[in-house]
């Protein structure tokens, strides 16, 4: 019988009841062939790979990581809840020490999920690994995480969520965003003012194979990884950079995937994306899984599996080792840059415009963070959609200082209500969240 | 009349029942080197002078194959497989005659590498030189398409006696599984037939012909004709027998503990409202998983005769048995013998009992009361603990949909019902450490022969329908059909249930005892591009363990205590 050499978890919620609508590719169908693949491998028979059922993530797990406009319930279905509550489960095993590492193979996604919530974007409503590693925080004390973004959508709503804070490593590999929704992810973009270079992107080009995928993983992920020292690494195991995955332009496989997975040696993997439900699901999802038990998986392939055709160009091979330099860029000089920031003890404002693809809104948000020497400063947010709702939202970081602190329950106070549909405090300090209209 | 007999570790028991009372009943001690004597022991005393042609049917439940895997008594089996990509099908090895071939069907059931035919004929041709004439074929997927497994069993037909194909035996996703569970049918084949012609011969001899049923691990019952080709359906019936012997005294709208306390063992289940609960996928057996259907059962080493001693200080219970409780002339004191040392068991020699607990007392440095009791609360807080985690595992079981999820019931029993020699001393301390209501079923000692009597059929029907590809298939059956493009759930449904009829039919079961129900549905639309190309349905029907009509008018008696009389 085999059994595996980490002991490995994995909550499987295919949610066979809930489609964002009946063709979608967020529906029904989509875990059905995975789900066939697994049981038929015998997967959850292994010694040391253990099945838990997922818990229902609550309302104030969704208070620490978003502003939901009007309130959590108008915003999420019991699908959302459970496959955030999936990703908790996951993680509190972990912690508990009951498992080396874990799987949430879950639905719906998360991770274009950004921290104002008016709608849908991306097929995601609220954000499931942040709302995982907010409660870890919160229950747990974890404090440095580092989250690696492998679905070929850049992960704009984790950026967002983590854009201020330099505790968590944020690192998202994706198609370059010149070519696919949402269009972010560039190299410029590597963090808010006092979090500078703990947000590293690597846009990669069209038909970048195994080869791209790893080298970008050996020669930027690892090494940054390394010296970030994180207490957690988390995995948003998207897998539609998939060559069969019908919504992107990708040439990953599952052999590839099995292998970075490996590699890279996540505590804690999370289902994001991923559409080609026959053709690569199935065998991604079981060479992960594999690949985290620390068992064999060069057995792992799709029946339609030829690495020679799916072979990157030359062109390709080198526009990725320069991704890769700026990114090592990017992440040795973002210390000094947050240095120098937050001894200017300033303001820093950003406006713009978020559009919610899947719920159609758009959202014009203007957005103020101190750059604070002494915590990743107080956040607030002036967020208005075309349909008229305004609402006003303040974050006190979870290491917030006292001046920091004191300024946000200020401007709670005192905001003129009347401009504001709805105004919002989010204290991470003491864990609470208020709201008043 | 109907037969009813139950092999157990320790004893047999057999019963006869008519007209709505137990009738006869025997006892003898398992001999587990000689099955057959036991069984046919049992039979002849309770159907002695019995006239031939009033005896309807014997169901039999017996440790025959159980203990054949355990000892390794199995005849020389091939095993040959055909896996394609994925996890290295070496690493399912079972048996010393097993072969990796080519071949690959994925998940739909579309033919990815065909099989290479010359290959399975060499190994027919090896098997043939190794006298192995048992073989069980098995391919990944072939519930989805049996194609493989077909062609490998057509060449292995002219040179071995019996084939066992995967599909055949399950229609559940999980290939490890389904090469275990065809290497133990194929496995216990010949001495499964072997024994069960030579009850049915002795029988004859004696001028009975009476149908003979086997209980299957699910709780129900198969024609002995049946058996012989999936023989491994009959596996750990033993705890079945109990769980369907309780089952008329369990509560119908509320969650029962059941608990059978034998000589060796304790065997315990759950009732959801009167209804036994299944192992998800089937039986684990002598470490191997298979896709046996099983009735959700836990056993423990810990039993009425569980030899008791003190090590390092330390009271340890169990788990070996070296005969019976002293009071009966054992060798070693038992938690029975505790019964006796506290006064609550007669009928023994209790002497011999308390000389055994004064050494345990001795060597605790306590009073032999005080000893006595420690194994005994000890004994049922076991128990109690081992029942509480096989709940709570029932309980986290994983759900796929969000409804379930949302909806998932809570197993909680609210009463516990014992069976098995010691039940009623059992079941006052259980009642006290429990703060639930704890009774010993009527009839106690025999209640698992009586649940084989009365268990009526169970089958089970799997389809598979995937539109797209135009096909219907029910592996288990042998079933397939080309569908159209509109055949939907109920489509599906209906067509399940008329396999499931003709099914039970064949199994031996009568008109009176199908209840059928749905146990799984759903209905996917397969979407490719943005329109729907066809849909993925899965539907599996059941007739769900229970009893033949004739149990009431029996519950009601046994009820009453009513006096057992001698003869007919």
């Amino acid at each position: 019988m085999l059994s595996s050499k980490t002991r490995t978890g994995l909550v499987f919620f295919p949610a066979f009841d809930w489609a964002i609508s009946p063709t979608h590719p967020e529906r029904e169908e989509r875990l059905l062939y995975t789900q066939d693949q697994v049981f038929e491998e015998g997967i959850l028979d292994i010694e040391g790979i253990v099945e838990f059922k997922p818990d229902i993530a609550t309302t104030q797990d969704i208070q620490r990581v978003h502003f939901c406009v009007p309130d959590e319930l108008s915003v999420v279905t019991e699908s959302h809840l459970i496959s955030a509550g999936g990703a908790k489960t996951i993680g509190v095993q972990v912690l508990e020490k009951n498992i080396e590492r874990g799987f949430a193979l879950v639905r719906p996604p998360g991770h274009h999920a950004m921290r104002v919530v008016h709608g849908a974007r991306g097929f995601c409503n609220i954000n499931i690994e942040a709302i995982m590693i907010e409660y870890l925080r919160q229950t747990y004390g974890v404090d440095r995480v580092a989250i690696v973004d492998t679905d070929c959508h850049h992960g704009d709503g984790t950026q967002d969520i983590y854009w201020h804070d330099p505790d968590t490593l944020f690192i998202s590999v994706h198609q370059d965003g010149r070519t696919l929704y949402p269009g972010s992810g560039f190299q410029s973009e590597f963090g808010g003012p006092g979090a500078a270079g703990t947000t590293i992107n690597l846009p990669l080009p069209p038909r970048t194979s195994e080869e791209g995928f790893l080298y970008v993983l050996e020669n930027a992920i690892l090494p940054i990884l390394d010296q970030f020292k994180p207490d957690l690494i988390v995995n948003s195991a998207g897998q539609d950079n998939h060559y069969s995955d019908p919504i992107t332009n990708m040439s990953f496989s599952a052999h590839g995937y099995a292998e970075l997975t490996k590699r890279l040696q996540p505590h804690i993997a999370v289902l994001e994306g991923g559409y080609s439900i026959e053709g690569a699901l199935p065998y991604v999802n079981v060479g992960i899984i594999l690949a985290m038990a620390g068992l064999d998986c060069s057995g792992i392939r799709e029946p339609d599996y030829e690495p020679e055709k799916l072979r990157q160009g030359p062109e390709i091979t080198r526009y990725i080792e320069i991704v890769a330099k700026e990114a090592l860029d990017v992440w040795k000089q973002g210390t000094g840059i947050r240095e120098d920031n937050r001894k200017k003890n300033k303001l820093f404002q950003r406006d713009r415009r978020i559009f919610y693809d899947t719920d159609q809104i758009s959202e014009a948000q203007r957005e103020v963070v101190r750059a604070c020497p002494d915590c990743s400063g107080l956040l607030t947010i002036d967020s208005q959609t075309d349909s008229g709702r305004r609402i006003f939202a303040i974050h006190i970081p979870r290491k917030g200082c006292k001046e920091c602190r004191e300024a946000g329950y200020k401007a709670y106070d005192s905001t003129d209500v009347r401009r504001y549909n709805r105004i919002f405090l989010q204290d991470r300090t003491c864990d609470q969240y208020f709201s008043r209209k | 009349m109907i037969i009813g007999l139950d092999v157990g570790g320790t004893h047999t028991d057999a019963v006869l029942i008519g007209k709505g009372r137990i009738l006869r009943q025997a006892k003898v001690a398992t001999d587990h080197s000689n099955l057959f004597d036991c069984v046919w022991t049992c039979l002849d005393k309770v159907t002695r002078d019995v006239p031939p042609g009033t005896i309807r049917r014997a169901v039999l439940s017996t440790t025959l194959t159980t203990n054949a895997i355990a000892e390794a008594k199995l005849a020389r089996t091939g095993v040959v497989v055909s896996a394609g990509p994925g996890i290295d099908p070496a690493g399912f090895r079972i048996g010393s005659h097993y072969h990796c071939v080519s071949g690959s069907i994925d998940h739909r059931g579309r033919e990815i590498q065909p099989l290479r035919e010359q290959e399975i004929e060499q190994i027919a041709r090896r098997f043939l030189d190794e006298d192995v004439r048992q073989v069980g074929v098995v391919s990944k997927f072939s519930v989805r398409n049996p194609k493989h497994e077909l062609m490998m069993a057509e060449i292995f037909r002219s040179s071995c006696d019996h084939i066992v194909m995967g599909h055949r035996i399950s229609a559940s996703l999980n290939f490890p599984r389904r090469i275990a569970t065809a290497w133990l049918n194929a496995a216990v084949q010949p001495i499964h037939k072997r024994f069960f012609q030579a009850v049915k011969d002795s029988l004859k001899e004696k001028g009975l012909e009476i149908p003979i049923f086997v209980l299957k691990a699910d709780g129900g019952t198969m024609s002995l004709e049946a058996t012989i080709e999936v023989p491994g359906q009959t596996i750990l019936s033993g705890p079945a027998a109990s769980v369907m012997g309780a089952l008329p005294f369990a509560s119908a709208t509320e969650d029962t503990l059941v608990l059978d306390i034998g000589g060796t063992t304790t065997d315990m289940a759950v009732l959801v409202r009167r209804v036994p609960l299944f192992e998800p996928l089937g039986a684990r057996i002598g470490g191997h998983r298979t896709l046996i259907r099983a009735l959700k059962t836990r056993s423990i080493a810990l039993g009425g005769d569980s030899a008791v001693k003190v090590v390092d200080g330390e009271l340890l219970i169990g788990p070996e048995r070296n005969g019976p409780a002293m009071a009966y002339g054992g060798p070693s004191p038992t938690p029975t013998d505790a019964l006796f040392v506290l006064g609550r068991a007669q009928n023994g020699d209790a002497q011999a009992s308390r000389l055994g607990f004064q050494t345990i007392a001795n060597q605790l440095g306590i009073a032999i009361e005080e000893a006595a009791r420690r194994v005994f609360d000890s004994s049922c807080e076991k128990i109690i603990s081992a029942a509480r985690e096989m709940i709570d595992g029932i309980n986290s079981r994983p759900v796929y949909t969000v409804k379930e999820l949302l909806s998932s019931y809570k197993v909680e029993p609210v009463e516990i019902l014992v069976l098995g020699g010691p039940a009623p001393f059992f079941a006052s301390r259980l009642a006290q450490l429990t703060e639930l209501p704890a009774s010993a079923v009527p009839q106690w000692h025999v209640a698992n022969a009586i649940g084989a009597a009365m268990a009526r059929n169970t089958s089970e029907v799997t389809l598979f329908a995937d539109t797209e590809r135009g096909v219907a298939l029910a592996p288990e059956e042998e079933f397939s059909r080309q569908v159209g493009k509109d055949f939907d759930r109920e489509d599906a449904i209906a067509l399940a249930f008329d396999l499931l009829r003709e099914k039970c039919l064949k199994a031996g079961a009568s008109e009176s005892e199908l209840d059928m129900e749905v146990v799984e549905d759903s209905q996917f639309n397969m979407v490719r591009g943005f329109y729907t190309a066809g849909r993925n349905i899965r539907v599996k029907v059941q007739t769900r363990p229970g009893l033949i009509p004739e149990y009431r008018e029996l519950a009601q008696s046994m009820f009453n205590y009513c006096l057992l009389p001698e003869a007919i």
